[in-house]
């Protein structure tokens, strides 16, 4: 039986999410969909501040080997994420950026690049705080691997009740971002790289 | 017997293996746990902090992990079920009193999220090789349990499991994770609380002129008493009589001591707990726990793919080690790999207990991550010839 496996990898600086977006993610395949998901997470021995890293796997089968090997997906929320991790996507693999905090230069080739101001969409909220959230809505726009509604959920689920609004509000606005975008490159049937990022 | 609702958090959640195992602790009725920070193992007993005061039960955080590993057996003899969360150094400091609650057949739980070592060695990082220490790491002659989950919902269950053998059997019980386990998320169902069979303490129902404490039963286990109930009795780590006073007479030493390993017997043979898939007409058999048993999982479908019959023997109690169900195998496959996060240690017991019968290849590896699923296909492909 042919396995349907997806890996993930999500980096960035501490504090910005990048744990729970992670599980937004699984959370949203495992539960609240029929797949499964494992995460787990690169522990330094320091206690907080520096990097951050997660992965996910999504599966059709139960998942046996716990760790990615070459991410399908890469979800980078800092320039030191992008420069660490951004050789060892796959071929034909998404690269999603936090367009504001990371200057993409090169990639593998046959890789997607979509990028999203999600820092300044959150403090359009009022809140920076939720920028990841707001990641991993315009990660559903643009990856397709679960149903937005089923993301939204994992949201809901995944943050205290007095949080759950503006967290949605979060998610949609990503969500919002990344639909647009993705209508405006089929319009112009573009290179993706070309009309998301600003290169140079 | 059913849990206690107020313990069970019934639902669908997306929990890693260290929060799985303390919704463990608490649906299996545990209401008292000490411990001392050490990663990977902290959060076991940080949730169980933040969950006990709505469920009703103490959390200590004591000075060190003696201390830790002493008050719960306080606390279980107060009446309460209780256990302790470690890793590597701290599971080393707590030697001695998992002797003690051998001597005294004190029912108990100790968790060991393993990291890589010896020493400090690696904290963040996985590793399978504290498994002679969970057995043999305390001085003299002693029977433990130890159980190896694979999955943060066998963190769940497991842990249920290892309260539940705690009681039945009056022994201290290892809860043998690994840092890749206890950090991993995944889904984890928690039934609802008449959904989980909860074995309670096996207290006496002699009165207190007839009742002795360490008077076996049928099953060679005795029954027990918690202080209040009035029942004087006596606990000491010195060689006791039935009664639980000291008598350090060759015949008692002989008697007890044996006694503590022969109460275990059953867990070696029919009630052995390992999963077994395609033994039947197999070559090669993988031998292998914990993480160790995923990552060996997806080399056994990718040595069947090519022809070669490999079948699965998953050791879920490492500890008795199911001895008479490898010798049975050995007689009838070529080889077993033994694939193991450490430089050899559960490979030992296979290869005794094949007895010269079958091949015992070791696939070692000295942690910090999990085993390539190529390298242990290697090692099937290979006694497979």
């Amino acid at each position: 039986m042919q396995r349907m496996l997806t890996e993930i990898r999500i980096a960035g600086f501490g504090g910005q999410g990048v744990i729970l977006a992670a599980a937004v993610i699984g959370k949203a395949t495992a539960i609240f969909e029929s797949g499964h998901a494992t995460m787990t997470q690169s522990f330094g021995p320091e206690a907080r501040g520096g990097s951050s890293s997660a992965q996910v796997i999504l599966s059709s089968e139960p998942i046996l080997y716990p760790y990615i090997t070459r991410p399908d997906i890469l979800v980078v929320m800092s320039q030191e994420a992008y420069t660490r991790f951004s050789p060892e996507l796959k071929p034909g693999g998404i690269l999603i950026t936090e367009q504001e905090l990371v200057r993409v230069d090169r990639f593998p080739a046959g890789v997607r690049a979509y990028g999203v101001p999600a820092t300044r969409l959150a403090e359009e909220l009022g809140r920076k705080v939720v920028l990841n959230i707001v990641m991993v809505g315009f990660y559903a726009a643009v990856t397709h691997l679960a149903a937005p509604d089923s993301l939204r959920k994992a949201v809901a689920d995944s943050v205290p009740p007095a949080m759950q609004h503006l967290n949605l509000q979060a998610f949609d606005k990503g969500f919002a971002y990344g639909s647009e975008l993705m209508i405006k490159l089929s319009e112009h049937d573009n290179d993706s790289v070309v009309a998301t990022l600003e290169v140079g | 017997m059913h849990a206690d609702p107020k313990g069970v958090l019934t639902g669908v959640h997306f929990l890693d293996g260290d929060h799985a195992c303390c919704e463990g602790t608490l649906a299996a009725g545990a209401r008292f746990a000490a411990g001392y920070p050490i990663t990977p193992s902290t959060e076991v007993v940080e949730r169980f902090a933040w969950r006990i005061p709505t469920v009703g039960g103490l959390f200590i955080q004591m000075e060190d992990e003696l201390a830790a590993s002493i008050a719960i057996q306080g606390a279980v003899w107060g009446g309460a079920k209780a256990f302790t969360v470690t890793s590597g150094p701290g599971f080393s400091l707590m030697m001695e009193h998992i002797g003690y609650a051998a001597m005294t057949e004190t029912p108990c739980v100790f968790v060991n999220v393993q990291r890589g070592g010896p020493s400090t060695g690696l904290p963040t990082l996985p590793a399978q090789a504290d498994m002679m220490q969970a057995r043999w790491g305390s001085h003299g002659d002693y029977g433990i349990i130890a159980l190896c989950p694979n999955s943060p919902q066998e963190c769940f269950d497991l842990t249920i499991q290892a309260f539940n053998l705690a009681e039945e059997f009056r022994v201290p019980v290892m809860l043998m994770l690994d840092e890749c386990v206890g950090h991993m998320t995944e889904k984890v169902v928690i039934p609802e609380a008449d959904g989980i069979n909860i074995v309670p303490r096996r207290f006496t129902h002699k009165s207190p002129e007839e009742f002795r404490l360490f008077e076996p039963q049928a099953d060679g286990v005795p029954d027990m008493v918690k202080a209040g109930d009035g029942y004087r009795f006596h606990v000491t780590g010195l060689t006791h009589d039935e009664r639980g006073y000291p008598n350090m007479t060759v015949d008692t030493q002989d008697r007890m001591v044996r006694r503590m390993q022969t109460k275990l017997a059953p867990l070696a043979g029919s009630r052995a707990f390992f999963e077994a898939e395609h033994l039947e007409g197999a070559d090669v058999v993988v031998v292998s726990y914990g993480i160790t048993s995923r990552v060996a999982q997806r080399a056994i479908e990718l040595a069947r793919q090519q022809g070669v019959r490999a079948g699965k023997f998953r050791l879920i109690s490492a500890w008795p080690f199911p001895a008479a169900h490898i010798a049975e195998l050995a007689a009838r496959v070529k080889a077993f790999v033994v694939p193991e996060l450490n430089l050899g240690q559960m490979v030992n017991e296979v290869e005794r207990a094949a007895a010269g019968k079958a091949a015992v290849i070791p696939v070692t590896h000295a942690g910090g991550t999990v085993h390539n699923p190529e390298t242990i296909l290697k090692a099937i492909v290979e006694a497979a010839r």
